[in-house]
Formats: structure tokens, sequence, C-alpha cells
């Protein structure tokens, strides 16, 4: 039997993980949809900003969500006097983090799919009198499908193991904020071994799972 | 109804500069690769904007630098076959088709795709998928969904060039067909002097950007313009006989 803390990790895990990934989805689609059709100034520095969380250490990207997002943060600070809503140490927190370093596997991914469309298929559209979005909806995003599908999969996978931005910028409060690999490392450090075990193999079977299916689609989108 | 075409675009190694006009016929630019055929129809199609230009078709001006007009492919009502048929691989035959007839009501896009099927002797095929039909099969489909807005005009851009002898053959004889069916101008990009004599009203000779002659294929054949063109007309004699 699973304790309840164990169970109260892992539910939150694939919660925030979840929510984490719609949004990751939404905004990675559209920002790669630009990066791959559209031509403007700006534009690769644009895609070095998105990427940027994929090489920085966690901690780092932490570090800038916690002086955009925190109490006296860019965003943060108009934020709570607005709303009164103060994101930090919530597990709202915990998506933030998870969707900022997942995005970029998202985007790089779909930005591939996007690229790989054979161009006289989107001329064709252009001729027979569909307009650039209705081409976008018909034909491009169905053709990249599986891209996006491969880039959706294993960005559910990385917020999943998002440690070091979420412990930065969500804590990790046992009930409230502590997903998966942050009730990992409590585990390990205060010597609950049997808790630490069944969490790591646990986690290890879920990554494990998302790896094949990314694997698989990726293969479908190659052949 | 006509299609005229004056259009000017410079690249970096490579100078277009090429006037042409035709009437409702079959019109073939032939010239080897690197002459500025298919450049010439994408920006017939307003896939590419010339330097300078007009295109009009039936007197309607598409394109005219001067007076600041650049029609969007969307709005050009052209019929295009792309080289490589460029049919939806994710979609059906008949959902290929269908997506030719934008624009058109619901009643009759469905009536005028099941036309179009049994037109071009689609029918069986119309829950198949591009990969599961033959090449021949792919060229119609691609026609049919270039015709089924009932364009004012169909371009060409070497459909034929990947078909084998006997499939090209069939494939002329059906744009013969085409042509009875949907009688307006056509033009027929090709780098295969056979086949532009074998369909051409009107030829259009182009060399490295420029036209060097127009004319019937039996005026070009009778009397070349120039040496080029006069080469040109050798060594097709020679293939065909």
């Amino acid at each position: 039997m699973m304790e309840d803390s164990v169970l109260f990790s892992v539910k939150l895990s694939l919660w925030v993980a979840a929510v984490a990934t719609v949004f990751v989805v939404l905004v990675g689609v559209t920002v790669a949809f630009f990066l791959a059709r559209r031509t403007f100034r700006g534009k690769e520095l644009l895609d070095v900003l998105f990427t940027l969380p994929l090489v920085l250490p966690p901690t780092v990207t932490g570090y800038y969500l916690i002086v955009v997002f925190g109490r006296n943060g860019l965003i943060g600070l108009p934020l709570f006097e607005w709303t009164g809503l103060n994101i930090m140490f919530t597990w709202y927190a915990a998506v933030l983090a998870s969707f900022v370093v997942a995005l970029p596997l998202m985007i790089k991914t779909t930005r591939a799919a996007i690229e790989s469309v054979d161009e006289s298929l989107i001329l064709a559209s252009y001729t027979l009198g569909h307009s650039e979005w209705w081409t976008a909806l018909k034909v491009i995003l169905p053709m990249a499908k599986k891209g996006i599908l491969a880039g959706t999969v294993l960005s559910f996978a990385r917020a999943m193991g998002e440690f070091g931005a979420t412990l930065m910028l969500a804590g990790n409060i046992p009930g409230k904020t502590n997903t998966m690999p942050l009730a990992i490392y409590s585990a390990a450090s205060s010597g609950d071994r049997a808790q630490a075990n069944t969490m790591v193999l646990l986690f290890t079977v879920i990554a494990a799972l998302f790896l094949y299916i990314a694997n698989k689609l990726n293969k479908r989108v190659l052949s | 109804m006509s299609l005229s075409f004056k259009g000017k675009k410079v690249l970096r190694n490579f100078t277009l500069d090429v006037e042409w006009s035709i009437r409702n016929e079959l019109a073939v630019l032939f010239g080897y690769s690197g002459a500025g055929k298919s450049m010439t129809l994408q920006m017939l199609a307003g896939l590419m904007a010339p330097d300078e230009g007009l295109i009009q078709l039936n007197g309607r001006v598409l394109f005219d630098n001067q007076a600041g007009i650049d029609l969007s492919p969307q709005k050009r009502s052209f019929g295009y076959v792309f080289q490589n048929l460029a049919l939806f691989p994710h979609m059906t035959v008949k959902d290929n088709i269908l997506y030719g007839a934008h624009g058109l009501g619901r009643d009759d896009r469905k009536q005028r795709a099941e036309e179009m099927i049994e037109q071009f002797m689609l029918s069986g095929l119309e829950r198949k998928f591009p990969h599961e039909i033959s090449g021949g099969q792919k060229q119609r489909v691609a026609f049919a969904r270039a015709l089924i807005r009932r364009p004012a005009a169909l371009l060409l851009g070497e459909p034929f060039s990947a078909c084998d002898n006997p499939l090209r053959i069939e494939l002329q004889n059906f744009l013969q067909q085409v042509r009875r069916d949907f009688p307006i101008p056509v033009v027929l990009v090709t780098h295969d002097l056979t086949e532009a004599l074998t369909l051409a009203d009107k030829l259009i000779i182009c060399v490295n950007g420029k036209v060097l002659q127009a004319g019937t294929p039996a005026e070009i054949l009778n009397a070349p313009a120039c040496p080029d063109v006069e080469l040109l007309v050798n060594s097709s004699t020679m293939s065909l006989s």
C-alpha cells in the first residue's frame, strides 16, 4: 500500500506536468510556427531566448523566474498589487517552473517538424485559394502532427522531472509543493530509503514509458 | 480569353526578362533547366513577385508594379498542378479534391466533387490516400483538385516529368481531354521537346531568362529565329525521327 505522502507527490507531479504541458503545447506550437514560417528581425535571438532554459542550470532559470515572478518581481509585484495573488511557493509556481524548462523541447521538436513539411504542399494550398491560417490548420499542423505529439510527450516527461527551478520557485513544502523529484530528494537526504526506493522506481517506470512513446512517435515521423 | 505576362526579375546570377501573351490555347514554355520557366510560372501564380512587370488574365490585372498591384495567389484564380503534384498525403482522394473547392457552397462542393471524380475516372478511389493509388491516378487527382473551382487558366509545372513513356503518352491524351472539357488558357512547362511539340498550340522557347522565339511548333520548326533555336529544332527533329 502506497503511503499518502507518496501518493500526494505522484498526483501533484502528474497534475503539475499535465497543466504545464497544456501551456507548453499552446505556446510552443505558436512560437515554433512563427520561428519556422516567418522571417523577422531578431528571430534567431528569440530562438536563443526560448532555448536557453535547455542549457542553463535549472537553478539559474529558477532565479530568473524569481526576479520576474517573485513577490517583488517585475511581474510578480504588479500582479500582487492588482490581484493579491502571489504565486511563489504554490503549485502554480511549480507549473511555471516546469513550463519554462519544458518549453524549449516543444519548440525545437515542433519547429523541426514544421520546417520539414514540403513547401510545395503549402504553396499548393495557397493557389487553391486558402489563407495562410487555414493552410496552417489544415496542412502544416496535421503534417507536423507526429513531431508535435513527440514534443508533447518529451515536454511532459521533462516537466515531471523538473527539480531545480521548482525548488527555487515553489519550495519543497510537504503536502503542498513537494513534487516527486523534491520528495525523492527529501526522502534520500533524511535517510528514508524505503520511500525513496518506491518513488525512484515509480518515476523511472513512468519516464521510461514516456520515452518509449516519444521514440515510437519519432520513428513514425521519420518513416 | 487571354493571359499575358511581362516580367523582369534580377537574382544574384540570373536575370529573367520575359514577355509573351497567349489566347485560349495551350502554350508550352520550353527550355532547359535554369531557363526561368518555373520562375515564370511562380510569378504567374503569385508565389514570387517580379521586380517589374505586368500580368493580366482576361483583362484583369494580377500584377502591375507601377500601379502597385500584386494580387495574392489566393485571389488569382489559376489552377496550378505542381511538378511533384503536391497532393496532401494526409487527405483522401476525395478530400484532396474537395480542398480545391474553396469558396463554393456546401451542396455545390459536394456535387462538383462527384462530377470531377467521375469525369477524371477516379470512381472507387474516393477513400484511398495518395500513397495507395498509381502515378497516373495521382496525376488525375491533381488535375481534378486544380480544376474543381473552374479556374480562369491552368498552370502545369512539368507534371509529367517523373512518368515513364507509356504513362506519359496516356497523360498527354488525358491533357487533350482536359482541354476539351475546360477550354481555358493552359501554360505547360517542360524541358522535353518532343512533349512540347506534341502538345503545344503555341511554343515559347526560353533560354537564360529570355524568350528567343514564340509561335506555333510548325512556325518554329520551319523558321527558327536564331542559331540557338535552330540547334534546339535540329536536336528535336533528330529525336523525333
